[in-house]
């Protein structure tokens, strides 16, 4: 897979905090011992450097979120039946403002399951290694991902 | 700020409100900052036609950050170096949540004194939203 530069910002520290609603100064402007630290789910953020990230929509092409109508494509988007199922990072360094990290995703396991709320369950493996500019790993992250049949029955 | 070794039991726990009447506005702020912008959690119009559910929900990954808002606080910045979580139900809009850290052992590696917790994340009917398991440094 394609590898993804990571810029760590202080502006999208404190963002990322805001929408957290984290109010810890360490994000606000760091501190001197350690700097501005990222949160512990930053990481997720790379989303924001992938160019191919299919979660964002590009100019030019359709989207499938609702526009003039309810979808932006015909027929159920082939990523409308995604969710997340499990998240793991593991810390070798913390991860600061000033990093530039390389980040390579490459695909895991993947197993069915039968679910009573929503069907067949496809799960699908993801690891992700954050390099720094030593290439040190600084973050390996672990993701699960799972299709559903059928929309989660609630209750 | 770090904990202290000396200072913890196995046992003890910390617990935090992490949210409250979650709102769809903080979910489009998540989207923004995250960078994640599956209309599941912020097109109720999408949500609600084409993709079959009540509404919007939350991205699995804003109630793993508020879990781990609770973490820091508790733990301090920058000692964390495992964190890990099961998404065990959705977040809706409106939820109040509620994460808590229970410490399970106390332990040395490396030469570093480390912490093992549970957390746990439930919503205002005590329905777990967010199980994990966490390791932090300590002093």
């Amino acid at each position: 897979m394609t590898k993804i530069t990571f810029p760590v910002e202080a502006t999208h520290i404190k963002m990322f905090a805001a929408s957290l609603f984290d109010e810890n100064p360490v994000y606000q402007g760091g501190s001197k011992e350690l700097g501005v630290v990222a949160p512990p789910t930053f990481p997720q953020a790379v989303a924001q450097f992938d160019p191919e990230y299919f979660l964002r929509p590009k100019p030019g092409e359709a989207w499938f979120g609702s526009a003039k109508g309810p979808s932006g494509v015909e027929g159920k988007a082939s990523s409308s039946g995604g969710l997340h199922a499990e998240q793991h990072f593991e810390y070798h360094r913390n991860l600061v403002a000033g990093d530039v990290l390389t980040v390579e995703t490459m695909p895991g396991k993947t197993w069915e399951k039968e679910s009573k709320r929503a069907g067949k369950l496809m799960f699908s493996e993801r690891i992700t290694e954050y390099r720094d500019q030593k290439g040190e790993l600084v973050i390996t992250a672990r993701s699960v991902g799972v299709r559903t049949e059928r929309p989660v029955a609630q209750g | 700020m770090t904990l202290k070794a000396s200072e913890l039991k196995v046992g003890a726990t910390h617990k935090e409100r992490v949210a409250s009447n979650l709102s769809r506005t903080q979910l489009v702020q998540y989207a923004g900052a995250s960078g994640d912008y599956n209309p599941l959690h912020t097109d109720e119009v999408y949500t609600t036609q084409v993709a079959g559910y009540p509404s919007v929900f939350a991205h699995g990954m804003l109630t793993m950050g508020l879990t781990g808002k609770m973490l820091t606080n508790f733990v301090g910045d920058g000692t964390l170096t495992k964190f890990g979580v099961r998404f065990t139900n959705q977040v809706w809009p409106g939820d109040t949540l509620d994460s808590t850290a229970t410490v399970t052992a106390i332990r040395e590696e490396g030469g570093h004194k480390l912490v093992d917790l549970t957390v746990s994340t439930v919503n205002q009917d005590g329905k777990e939203v967010v199980s994990g398991t966490a390791t932090a440094k300590l002093d």
